[in-house]
């Protein structure tokens, strides 16, 4: 069982990732992406971007740095191959760009006992270095108890 | 702006059907290039041994997949604002055939106000829905 006093727990932030534009080349390729402004830098400057934008759900990379951090914590004591991905949201306040960096900083929403399972919420708030806030990702976790 | 005219949407429209291929390599690459290199994505040994049918596409390649019925629809990848999907069914990809997965994309609701649209996906593998809950809100 996941502790349940780990709700409400906050990590530190990540070390900030930059964001290369042949990384998003490479992840748009790999959803299957043939949208051009995360390709073509002409396409995305054209539409008004600085560089190529990530895919909508390239934000995982970012939240999975510190999700890590989570599942490294003795105290919130997370068994990762007993793990289920239950539900998975972003919340965009804009597109992640070629060369943003960013950091993450995770806040375990919430704990939930379903029978012998474990339901955890993850709320990740990405930042570029303005401190601005670029996306929210929320993950919901299914950590599968003995049956 | 986009070449969409909002006004002209109805609730329950359907915005396109796109089919995605997903291969043993398509897994290959996405976890290369999103760094969750679980095993079970890639080992029929391993897949068997912790009790799957097979190995199965990352749930992220799927949510991946689908929302890009709703980027080519609005042209613009950094117009999904918001996107959220429940994982309820395993995608078993075969060594040979892969795994064929149908998306159709469906207007849910119009927000005028706010140029707000929201895209409904089904995603379709072997007759089984294998997410719920697909919802994508599109800036017009």
């Amino acid at each position: 069982m996941v502790n349940p006093n780990v709700q409400g727990k906050k990590y530190p932030a990540t070390n900030p990732y930059l964001v290369g534009r042949e990384k998003i080349r490479e992840f748009a390729h790999a959803v299957k992406s043939t949208n051009p402004m995360n390709l073509d830098v002409f396409a995305a400057q054209a539409a008004g971007y600085n560089d190529v934008i990530a895919p909508p759900t390239f934000a995982v990379v970012i939240q999975e740095r510190s999700l890590a951090t989570v599942l490294a914590d003795p105290e919130a004591d997370i068994d990762f191959s007993r793990v289920v991905h239950g539900d998975q949201r972003f919340i965009h306040a804009r597109p992640i760009v070629a060369g943003d960096e960013l950091v993450s900083q995770l806040e375990v929403a919430s704990v939930k006992s379903l029978g012998a399972h474990s339901m955890v919420t993850f709320e990740t708030k990405i930042y570029d270095v303005d401190k601005e806030l670029v996306c929210t990702a929320i993950s919901t976790l299914v950590v599968r108890g003995d049956e | 702006m986009t070449h969409i005219n909002i006004a002209s949407l109805e609730v329950g429209q359907v915005i396109g059907t796109t089919e995605f291929l997903l291969t043993r390599d398509s897994l290959v690459r996405y976890a290369g290039a999103s760094g969750d290199f679980n095993s079970i994505h890639y080992r029929d040994d391993v897949a068997a041994s912790v009790g799957l049918p097979g190995v199965l596409a990352h749930g992220m390649l799927t949510m991946g997949a689908a929302v890009q019925v709703a980027v080519d629809w609005v042209g613009d990848a950094g117009r999904i604002a918001d996107y959220q999907v429940r994982f309820t069914k395993p995608v078993v990809v075969d060594p040979v055939d892969g795994a064929v997965l149908v998306v159709t994309g469906k207007i849910g609701a119009i927000d005028e106000e706010n140029r707000l649209v929201r895209i409904d996906l089904t995603a379709v593998f072997n007759e089984t829905t294998v997410l719920g809950k697909a919802q994508a809100q599109v800036r017009i």
